[in-house]
């Protein structure tokens, strides 16, 4: 029995389980004694009792069969010998749970054959297309497999009804005018809205566990020394199943094309965003305001694949032909540079600084802007000597937080930045980024355990690690500026 | 010294006014205000200039150039040994371009014989007239032995040069257009049969190696599919933790940590979550590689630290008056949460999520990682099969060399912002509507 069958099975009980305890607690309503509940809430904690644990146990269930199963087709599998024609233990055990797959599809009557020559053909008839190097020795087990499988799906499909029943009439039996029942349902709700809460937590957990296992798997083949300080990077990709040829996976001109082009575009970003701040808070009338603003959430709200199409198509081809024109001859920028991408990238995050210095400049105390303008002061100067030194740590922290997103971001430096890793100075030259390399590393097909795709987990680490550190750091001078004032 | 004469005493002249530099003073006031204004005319000149280039480059992208021709469904040419009562395959494998080209050379009154003027014809029709023409056939064998107009796509180098996008002074073995090629053009033209006709398949085809039969039709199923999968899934999720954290939370370490947590995946870079979903839903759970189910599921994860800063900033915003009425009426804390405060928060919610749904929908990097850059001709029926989304299918023909997928890119990103742009201005809308102050 399917569990998709099972699940809708334990559902409807559950419904019918609602319908019935709504029922019965509604009978006593118009008794003697007060009802403690509304009449839902009985039918509710029903069909949670029914449904709940139910799943649980299913889930449980097909866990740990899913464990015995691979167990199992270990244990009968012939002993590996060095002509083995297939090349893994693991391989061994996957091609037998396709063919298992495959042989469901079939219909029961028909006699199987003894070689999986003979048994492709049948497969194919119906739409099963299998590894050409599954061995005729696998079809008994898989057989087997597939016994086991059905035994075990039909136990805990069987289990789970009976629990799903049992919970049902559990839940019946205490309907009871001054049962608690909507005490019991609500502390089942806080439990719930707790786990909601904590998949963020789950969230970060898994973005580093599973960052932090390829990464180690890729050390066991490149010292993290050479990772970390090599000066070249030339991955060489390797054919499939050569065990990956020695490439060279150095960091640094990933690194230093990173924060170059974060560089170059914080330089835009940051004066322009900071003085449109500036102006929106203190000089623009509401009527200019009501434009503005909406247009900067506008800019925000533009994709960076947009960005990153404009500074391939229109802005770079338009550099490159300007900085001909003006040598009149060879271009020296050229049509992907630290340049271009960090000028669009800088436009980009304009929306980003402003916003964010705009709350900041806000927060600054009424009393304050006053009392500079009472002394005399023009709002020039009172801007300059009085608000920006009191804002500067909000600021510090805003211009953070936008670095960070600077340095992760990807699609702009994807189009724009070019591929090649290069050192340099030159700001009209093409140098490459660690998101450019984790995502060239990662199209395509993948392997698992070569070097060359685990190190982009590698990448991705340092990046959450450097972007990690600047948020905090970000995060805790805005809060504590913020309480500053209040 | 009473003798001092009158006329030599000095007489208090009125003191000159002690220069305190007001006239620089003010002058750096206005050179301050113009900086500030120049700032933000820099911002939103970009903004135009952007969005210009764009809408310049691809509004042609909507219209497609088609040839009308009789098409005579011969069944000596289709089916030449009269065998589709039997054998049906014989419909899908016939020779249908043979049928446009021929109903071409009738059209022009070129001489079938004259094999120099029927090689030049080659790449005047696309190649999709085979798929057009089998289509027909399929879904209705009785057309065979009759004749029929059908709009046959033009190429896309012909297609260019009907919009007038090819420089013509170039020398004909340089453009992809001979002179030939052009003078049957504007004959097809001058009798009306040659056309520009609303791009529907922009908006149906899946991916083609030819600019002309490709478009978004796979790509605007792929992003349908994320955006519910988001939605049903950030939404509730977002807005139960939100609720604990707002009004159940007790302030622990646990608290603090999922609120660090928070505000810290918040800003965490979008690859990072195409890193999580490849090693964790592909690697680990095993889920197929390009399903728009995965990607969703990736999408959620990104968007759900928009949605509970947007609800918890909206339930904070509801006055605690409310929440003392409620209490002080005998309602449970339960159900002064779901029957009072989260009705009352539910516009700020609605805001906070439609932002993030278009977040969601223009995001790409990490839908690269999952491998959605994937070349899909099919429409995906589930959310596991192979599927693309419209920034992945615009990165793909950014990739592209040939010109006419450079326009077919550039009306995609149009319709992209446009629905950016619709998301945003109803979030707009809602919360200048709905927006309460207490």
């Amino acid at each position: 029995m399917s569990s998709l069958l099972v699940l809708a099975i334990v559902v409807a009980i559950g419904v019918v389980a609602f319908l019935i305890g709504r029922q019965r607690a509604a009978a006593h309503e118009n008794g003697t004694v007060k009802p403690h509940s509304r009449a839902h809430y009985h039918g509710w904690w029903a069909f949670l009792l029914a449904v709940l644990p139910a799943l649980l146990l299913l889930a449980v269930w097909n866990i740990g069969s899913s464990f015995y199963l691979d167990r199992h087709i270990h244990a009968v599998l012939p002993e590996r010998t060095a002509d083995s024609k297939v090349a893994s233990e693991a391989l061994d055990v996957s091609l037998v749970k396709s063919l298992a797959r495959g042989l469901r599809q079939l219909d029961g009557n028909t006699a199987l054959p003894a070689t999986f020559a003979e048994l492709q053909p049948l497969l194919a008839a119906k739409g099963v297309a299998l590894a050409s190097d599954t061995q005729d020795y696998m079809i008994p087990i898989a057989v087997e497999t597939n016994k086991v499988q059905g035994m075990l799906g039909w136990f805990g499909a069987v289990v789970t009804l009976a629990l799903s029943i049992a919970g049902a009439l559990y839940a019946l039996r205490q309907i009871a005018p001054r049962a608690r029942a909507r005490n019991s349902v609500e502390t089942l709700m806080l439990w719930g809205l707790l786990a909601a809460s904590t998949i963020a937590i789950l969230t970060t957990i898994g973005i580093v566990l599973s960052m932090l296992f390829q990464t180690i798997t890729f050390f066991e083949s490149v010292s993290p020394i050479s990772f970390f300080f090599g000066t070249v990077w030339d991955p060489r990709f390797a054919d499939a199943g050569s065990g990956g040829s020695r490439g060279q996976f150095g960091l640094i001109p990933l690194l230093a094309g990173t924060l170059y082009i974060a560089a170059v575009a914080l330089l835009v970003a940051v004066p322009i965003g900071l003085m449109s701040a500036v102006y929106m808070a203190e000089y623009a009338s509401a009527k200019v305001r009501g434009v503005v603003k909406p247009a900067l959430e506008l800019l925000a709200g533009i994709p960076t694949i947009v960005y990153g199409i404009f500074a391939v198509v229109t802005l770079g081809p338009f550099l490159r032909d300007l900085s001909a024109a003006l040598t009149g001859g060879s271009p020296f920028i050229q049509g992907q540079s630290i340049f271009t991408a960090g000028l669009v990238m800088g436009v980009m995050l304009i929306p980003v600084v402003s916003s964010l210095s705009d709350d900041i400049i806000t927060a600054v105390p009424r009393a304050m802007r006053d009392g500079s303008l009472g002394l005399g002061a023009t709002r020039s100067e009172t801007i300059k000597r009085v608000i920006l030194p009191a804002a500067l740590p909000g600021i510090v922290g805003a211009i953070l937080l936008t670095a960070s997103r600077a340095i992760g971001e990807t699609m702009i430096v994807v189009l724009a930045a070019g591929v090649a890793a290069n050192l340099t100075v030159n700001p009209f030259e093409a140098m490459t980024t660690i998101t450019v390399k984790i995502v060239n590393q990662l199209t395509g097909d993948l392997e698992f355990n070569s070097p060359q795709t685990l190190v982009a987990f590698a990448l991705g680490l340092t990046l959450f690690a450097l972007t990690l550190v600047m948020n905090i750091v970000a995060l805790y001078i805005v809060r504590k500026y913020r309480e500053q004032y209040e | 010294m009473t003798d001092i004469p009158m006329d030599t005493m000095v007489r208090a002249a009125a003191h000159p006014r002690r220069d305190i530099g007001l006239k620089a003073r003010y002058a750096a006031e206005r050179r301050f205000r113009i900086y500030g204004g120049l700032a933000i005319s820099v911002g939103l000149a970009f903004l135009a200039i952007m969005l210009i280039t764009i809408v310049s480059k691809g509004y042609t992208a909507f219209w497609q150039t088609t040839v009308t021709l009789p098409i005579n469904f011969d069944a000596k040419m289709i089916d030449p040994s009269n065998k589709r009562a039997t054998d049906p395959s014989v419909l899908i494998k016939a020779n249908y371009p043979k049928l446009a080209e021929s109903a071409l050379i009738a059209k022009l009154g070129i001489d079938p014989s004259n094999k120099p003027m029927v090689m030049k014809l080659k790449g005047f029709l696309s190649e999709g007239a085979r798929v057009q023409l089998r289509d027909i056939v399929a879904a209705d064998p009785s057309v065979i032995g009759t004749t029929r107009d059908v709009n046959i796509l033009a190429a896309a180098n012909l297609d260019s040069a009907f919009k007038g996008q090819i420089d013509l002074s170039v020398e004909e073995a340089r453009r992809k257009v001979s002179d030939q090629q052009i003078a049957w053009m504007n004959k097809l033209k001058a009798d009306g049969v040659m056309a520009e006709h609303f791009n529907t398949g922009l908006f149906s085809y899946g991916a083609s190696s030819r600019p002309e039969t490709s478009g978004m039709g796979v790509a605007i199923i792929g992003s349908f599919y994320m955006m519910v999968i988001v939605l049903l899934l950030a939404l509730p999720i977002g807005v139960a933790a939100s609720i604990y954290l707002e009004e159940f939370a007790k302030k622990n370490r646990l608290t603090d940590l999922i609120e660090v947590n928070i505000n810290n995946l918040a800003a965490v870079p979008s690859i990072v979550f195409g890193l999580l979903g490849l090693a964790v839903f592909i690697n680990f759970l095993g889920m197929p590689r390009s399903a728009a189910f995965v990607g969703g599921l990736v999408l959620t994860l990104m968007t759900l630290p928009t949605i509970i800063i947007a609800t918890r900033a909206a339930l904070a915003a509801v006055p605690p008056s409310i929440r003392s009425a409620a209490l002080g009426l005998g309602a449970s804390k339960m159900q002064m949460v779901f029957h009072h405060i989260l009705p009352l928060a539910a516009p700020g919610i609605l805001t906070g999520t439609i932002i993030g749904l278009a977040r969601a929908l223009g995001e790409t990097a990490p839908l690269l990682l999952i491998g959605m850059v994937a070349f899909v001709a099919d429409y995906p029926t589930t959310p596991f099969d192979p599927a693309t989304a419209l920034p992945v299918q615009i990165y793909m023909w950014a990739n592209e060399a040939e010109r006419a997928f450079v326009e077919r890119m550039s009306g995609a990103i149009i319709i992209l912002l446009v629905f950016l742009m619709a998301m945003n201005i109803t979030a707009i809308v809602l919360r200048r509507r709905f927006e309460r102050r207490w």
